[in-house]
């Protein structure tokens, strides 16, 4: 399954990100995860959020440069060795990561990698192959991050 | 004490009877060429009504623009044959203005450096080195041919290599060098990492600053750090290159060679002459050059001239340090840099928007430009390395224009501020 990711284009300077942030929250935007990347003076905000569709929307209409980005979120035990499986996996199909990051689901049991590739759909594939669990946004909006609530 | 005597310290009114008579020539000689013959038809003036000094307000102004549609050999007024050496405005390429010599023309040229040099004191004792570019760059032909001429011992060591200028200077005991101001002060920064000291290690006792303005701040930083006396100079390639004006020993304003050029301060807006002393456009005409005679030609630099005479003796009248421009031409690193061949270059690139901001900064002794682009939004796909790519051909396509590198930021759409009516496109932050 494909997820979305926000990417925002972003000068780097005090204010930008804050923009971002306060249009999410007007929208009542949930932010699953969030990564900035900076070249010198300028940089890209990525973002995986419950509606990204809607959150585009939003971001466009207040006038920022947005691209709406598939990439592969991909659950892996929260473990030792965890992501390294995956990784081995990617690295065999020689798959090349352009960007990625990962955020814990629950502690010490789940986790989610997300990967920017270029080779998207053959990824998807060997995951499933595999029995990697990937997550579309629909799933990725469902998840229940708060662990303690299972105690 | 004088290079030529009999002709700087000429009487007024025997200098004024040369130039009409120069003038003359230069008016006859001109009608020959495409572009003068074509205007002087068409304006229907007879080279022979030019009869006096004031005669010349019957002459339209030259301008940049006129010298750039006659390219390239629109204002000859003599056979190609006859011509030896060809030169060009500095900087630009897509943009650039040529100017062709006879002999005859690099010979007064050669002397007016000579003249200028010799003025502020440089002799044949003298070890030079010229620090500036040579090519079809003015500065660095033209101050080699006059320091030769003067006879001191000339090193064509050309712009750039900082360490290997400070050697040369220390090994050759240089006491004399040719170098574009912002160059001499962010030189000073290398000395500092060699450990040399100019006023212990080197012999240095005079510096001629050119090919780009400069204020009287940074002559004194340049003479404080040095150890040495620096001298403005003023030209401009379309009037041969440097030579037009220089400063003497009492470095207050510059002596214009007025046996070889004519000048008149206009008014911008008006274009009528203003009175002596009142500033305002520096227009020059050649009164000597055979090749490529200019008249009226608009510097566009912003000067006056100091009516007082000068406690040199030299009768030829001074102009003061020149203020700033009249169009929008930026100097850096002694290169002419105009907006519109940036815009012109950002145009020819899909990805980015027509707005476009120029800053120019000074960051400790080095002049920078920094250009802000703005990305169109179609074009952004969410990818980093995208963008980087996209700012490394801007700057590689301004620098194969502009030839000096900018530093190319991308931001984002509608950032940058509305161009309504005249579109403030630079800003010179630059300051002492």
């Amino acid at each position: 399954m494909v997820a979305y990711q926000l990417s925002i284009f972003a000068e780097n300077k005090p204010g930008r990100l804050a923009k971002v942030t306060s249009l999410m929250a007007a929208g009542k935007i949930n932010i699953r995860a969030i990564t900035i990347s900076s070249s010198d003076a300028f940089g890209v905000i990525n973002m995986l959020v419950d509606e990204p569709d809607r959150a585009h929307k939003i971001l466009t209409e207040a006038g920022l440069t947005v691209s709406l980005k598939p990439v592969v979120a991909v659950v892996i035990p929260d473990k030792p060795g965890g992501l390294d499986n995956l990784i081995q996996l990617l690295s065999r199909e020689e798959i090349n990561i352009e960007n990625a990051y990962g955020f814990v689901l629950e502690s010490w049991e789940k986790a989610v990698f997300v990967v920017e590739i270029d080779q998207i759909d053959k990824t998807v594939a060997v995951l499933e192959a595999e029995k990697f669990e990937t997550l579309d946004t629909e799933a990725l909006s469902a998840i229940e991050p708060f662990h303690y609530m299972k105690y | 004490m004088y290079w030529k005597p009999e002709l700087e310290t000429m009487e007024r009114d025997t200098l004024e009877a040369l130039q009409l008579e120069g003038l003359k020539k230069s008016v006859t000689s001109a009608a020959k060429s495409v572009f003068y013959g074509n205007q002087f038809t068409k304006i229907n003036l007879d080279p022979s009504s030019v009869l006096s000094l004031e005669d010349i307000r019957k002459i339209p102004f030259t301008t940049k623009d006129d010298l750039r549609e006659a390219w390239p050999y629109g204002f000859l007024a003599v056979s190609k044959d006859e011509l030896v050496r060809m030169h060009s405005s500095s900087g630009t390429t897509g943009r650039a203005t040529v100017i062709f010599h006879t002999a005859r023309d690099l010979e007064s040229w050669t002397d007016l450096l000579a003249r200028s040099m010799y003025m502020a004191g440089m002799r044949k004792t003298d070890v030079f080195q010229n620090m500036m570019t040579y090519g079809l760059f003015t500065g660095g032909l033209g101050f080699h041919y006059g320091a030769e001429k003067i006879g001191s011992l000339t090193i064509p060591v050309g712009a750039g290599n900082s360490r290997r200028q400070i050697q040369i200077m220390k090994d050759f005991e240089t006491t004399a060098i040719h170098i574009i101001p912002s160059y001499a002060l962010h030189l000073s920064e290398i000395f500092e990492e060699m450990g040399v000291d100019p006023r212990r290690d080197t012999k240095l006792r005079m510096a001629f600053l050119g090919a780009e303005p400069h204020t009287e701040k940074t002559r004194q930083k340049v003479e404080e750090f040095y150890g040495l006396r620096a001298f403005n100079s003023f030209g401009l390639s379309e009037m041969n290159g440097p030579g037009v004006a220089f400063e003497c020993q009492y470095q207050m304003g510059m002596h214009l060679w007025e046996d070889n050029f004519f000048m008149e301060i206009i008014d911008p807006d008006t274009l009528e002459t203003v009175a002596d002393g009142i500033e305002g456009e520096l227009v020059l005409t050649t009164l000597k050059r055979e090749g490529m005679p200019i008249l009226r030609y608009r510097t566009k630099d912003l000067t006056r001239i100091i009516p007082e005479p000068c406690q040199c003796g030299r009768t030829h009248r001074r102009i003061e340090r020149i203020k700033g421009r009249t169009d929008d031409m930026m100097i850096l690193k002694g290169v002419n840099i105009f907006p519109i061949q940036i815009e012109k270059k950002l145009m020819e690139i899909a990805e980015v928007g027509n707005n476009f901001l120029i800053i120019l900064e000074r960051d400790g002794y080095n002049d920078h430009m920094i250009v802000r682009v703005e990305v169109l939004k179609d074009f952004f796909s969410g990818d980093l390395k995208q963008l980087e790519a996209l700012r490394k051909r801007i700057t590689a396509e301004l620098q194969s224009d502009i030839l000096i590198t900018p530093r190319v930021e991308l931001v984002e759409p509608n950032s940058l501020p509305k161009t309504e009516g005249k579109a403030v496109r630079v800003i010179d932050n630059r300051k002492d």
